[in-house]
């Protein structure tokens, strides 16, 4: 059996997805910047893109600024703010410890520059409160920047709260909302959002395209020069065809929001239950504050990288921890962020599944990774520890 | 050969474990190429261990595994390599001995670690790219390790830790090689990495300022002291014990009449004890942590030639098992430089006996 299960990794392009953007290409493929009719009509994709994508945020078209991608969006909302506090001498920023690399490592950049950052805390259930964040934002406080949900516990942040916080602290809220968007509903001017990040590739459009909403009247600062596209904010070319099929694949998962939430939250439901029989075993994060999708384990004396390899060869893809530059595993921050002990942390599955998994795939996963997880426990030298008392365990 | 043995591969990005790669795959094995990170790239964000640049090495090697066609990993094993291999080294030199941390790599990382996840994902063998041959013996029922053929890369020394299990399930497919065969059949196989350096020095030590490494690492400052003769009159201030290495003339910061060398280090009085050339030289040594490979343990006295560091011949003598399992090694002519830490290697012909470290 063929099952794929890292959908927070990356998810196959719809169908809807696929046509437009081939659509796009065989037939719409003149500049938009041109001023000839081939150009008009490629400019005329661009705007309707616009527009579909604001629609589905509650956005205006104006608002969106198309990116290479969930990264890109992260970072020029972090730097625009960071710009602006500069001038009003305001230099510091407050986030979370368990953010995504593309925010944290534009923080720990700010922070050479001479910004503060504070990362709050998560707690053990991956979830910070917009009391917290209230009591965080100082005098000299420009931007609050916290994830929608976590990309691999699947956590979700009050974002409501916390915007609710912000605009009356007047200070600006950017949140990464890459695992989010075309999962679970929207809504940047009812949740006080400035600025929000989303991703095509999450929500099966094209990989290589983003957008980055920021409210009217949030000055972004450009982080690529060149041209006076996207408003003289982004310059490049646009990449017409993937924009295009983004824009189709949002409004294709806007539109099945309710229906494929419950059918994926039905899923995993049932893949958490089954999980959770495994002795020695945590979900991490809370229970159900989260994502339709997303289940994340620990399995206390084994390696993640086994455990990953095994499951590849019973035909099961599946993630643990943060895959780094060198595709190499480290102990997850986001785990580490929850307090798990280092060798805990290394023994991390997670599994994100959608729409296409079925019943039968995960009873096949649950059996697969208990039979897996078992194997790996009979040959592991903590596991032998952990047994004759040598070591104690973390998890009952 | 073995159609169907599964072996994992342990890529370095080098030539060398590039053309094992090569080699195995071209015999018909079913190969996976693994790169062990072992320590964090020197960036901005990481400042406890400052490296070579690891993040090229993973490139080059996922790149010729994926020439090749076989699977590639990138095995995290950080954890491991700081207790098993980096803090080792810390306490040794803190303990006033020098040790061969690729020694310990080696025995730690790759034979234990990578092989016990060989056989936990079901391969067969692990194979590296070191030049030095194994034999099974069928007259002993034992694996035998040899030198390389080319004895000018022979790499045996570094190996003397491996058991008999590890011997049975490890591959070195250039120990019939000379480096410049294997360069060639690089080139023939137009392997990225053919003109690419030897790997020098520590890895996780590129610029080889391992002191500094050391006080960056622990965060100590190691106290000043004095030099000082075999009579114990002082010579001179010395930075810090950790700074020295038994055998050493250059780096002293003293304008002495004579050439001065390292011939002891005090932990107790914190002095360093500074002599000539020839008070360097001693017959004997004891070593501990023996690992016999040849043969169980040999009964009575034994001729070998020993190697007392990576970089020197073997010298004739003569050695014994001592009651308590340590075994002396007696030289025919004195040896220079034999250095607490490094590690003594016996051997009978190109066969390695055994081996432990310098106590």
């Amino acid at each position: 059996m063929e099952i794929y299960a890292d959908n927070a990794a990356t998810t196959k392009m719809s169908k809807t997805a696929r046509d437009a953007m081939i659509n796009c290409m065989d037939e719409y493929y003149g500049n938009p910047s041109s001023l000839y009719t081939i150009g008009q009509l490629a400019a005329a994709r661009l705007s309707a893109a616009r527009e579909t994508v604001a629609a589905c945020i509650n956005a205006s078209p104006k608002e969106i600024y198309f990116t290479s991608g969930g990264s890109e969006a992260d970072n020029q909302a972090i730097i625009s703010a960071a710009e602006f506090g500069r001038k009003k001498n305001k230099k510091h920023i407050v986030s979370t410890a368990f953010e995504h690399h593309a925010v944290l490592h534009t923080l720990m950049k700010l922070e050479r520059q001479g910004f503060e950052v504070t990362y709050l805390d998560v707690h053990e259930n991956g979830v910070v409160t917009a009391d917290e964040v209230n009591a965080a934002i100082r005098e000299d406080t420009i931007l609050v920047t916290i994830m929608y949900a976590n990309n691999e516990i699947g956590t979700i942040q009050p974002i409501k709260e916390i915007g609710a916080v912000c605009r009356e602290r007047g200070v600006w809220f950017h949140t990464d909302a890459v695992q989010a968007a075309g999962h679970i509903n929207i809504d940047v001017a009812g949740q006080n959002i400035d600025m929000l990040s989303i991703s095509a590739h999450k929500f099966h459009g094209p990989k290589g395209i983003g957008a980055l909403y920021a409210r009217k009247g949030v000055p972004l600062t450009n982080i690529i020069e060149g041209g006076a596209q996207e408003k003289g904010k982004r310059a490049g070319t646009e990449n017409l065809p993937a924009i295009v099929s983004m824009a189709a694949a949002l409004k294709e998962a806007c539109g099945n929001i309710e229906t494929n939430a419950e059918k994926i939250t039905a899923l995993r439901e049932k893949l958490i239950e089954g999980l959770k029989k495994i002795p020695h075993s945590r979900l991490n994060g809370d229970r159900y504050i989260r994502l339709p999708g997303t289940v994340n384990f620990c399995f206390e004396g084994i390696e993640g990288e086994s455990l990953l390899l095994l499951l590849d060869a019973k035909g099961i893809s599946a993630s643990s921890g943060s895959a780094c530059t060198s595709g190499s595993l480290d102990p997850s921050h986001v785990l580490l962020s929850l307090g798990l002990p280092h060798e805990v942390a290394h023994g991390s599955l997670r599994l994100s599944i959608n729409e296409f998994n079925t019943d039968e795939e995960m009873e096949y996963i649950i059996k697969s990774v208990s039979e897996v997880v078992e194997y790996l426990r009979n040959m592991s030298p903590v596991w032998e520890d952990l047994t004759t008392g040598k070591k104690e365990f973390y998890f009952e | 050969m073995e159609k169907n043995k599964k072996v994992i591969i342990a890529m370095s990005g080098g030539v060398d474990s590039s053309v094992a790669a090569a080699l195995l795959k071209s015999e018909g094995y079913e190969c996976a190429g693994v790169t062990m990170k072992l320590y964090d790239n020197d960036t901005d964000d990481s400042p406890a261990v400052k490296t070579c640049c690891q993040i090229d090495d993973v490139y080059d090697a996922r790149s010729v595994a994926t020439g090749l066609g076989i699977p590639y990993y990138v095995f995290n094993y950080k954890d491991d390599f700081k207790s098993q291999v980096i803090d080792r080294f810390v306490n040794a030199y803190e303990n006033g001995m020098t040790p061969n941390p690729c020694i310990d790599c080696n025995r730690y990382m790759k034979f234990e670690r990578l092989h016990m996840r060989a056989e936990t994902l079901g391969y067969d063998y692990v194979a590296t790219g070191h030049y030095a041959r194994i034999d099974y013996d069928a007259g002993s029922g034992r694996y035998l390790l040899k030198k390389g053929l080319d004895s000018s890369k022979d790499q045996s020394y570094v190996l003397y830790s491996m058991t008999q299990k590890q011997l049975a399930h490890t591959i070195f497919p250039l120990g019939e090689y000379t480096k410049d065969e294997i360069r060639n059949i690089a080139e023939n196989y137009g392997l990225i990495n053919a003109k690419k350096r030897d790997s020098q020095d520590i890895c996780f030590v590129p610029d080889g300022d391992y002191a500094g490494f050391i006080k960056k690492y622990t965060g100590k400052n190691y106290e000043e002291g004095n030099f000082v003769n075999r009579k114990g009159v002082v010579l001179g201030g010395h930075k810090g014990i950790i700074y020295y290495t038994i055998g050493q003339r250059k780096g002293l910061g003293l304008s002495l009449k004579e050439p001065a060398y390292v011939c002891e280090k005090r932990l107790d009085t914190n002095e360093v004890v500074l002599g000539k050339n020839e008070d360097l030289f001693s017959s004997s040594l004891i070593a501990g942590n023996f690992n016999w490979i040849a043969y169980e343990k040999p009964e009575g006295k034994i001729r070998v030639t020993a190697k007392t560091r990576y970089s020197q011949n073997e010298k004739p003598a003569q050695a014994k098992v001592l009651e308590d399992g340590r075994v002396e090694v007696i030289f025919d002519e004195p040896v220079r430089a034999i250095t607490k830490g490094q590690a003594v290697v016996l051997y009978d012909d190109d066969i390695v006996v055994g081996g432990g470290v310098i106590e």
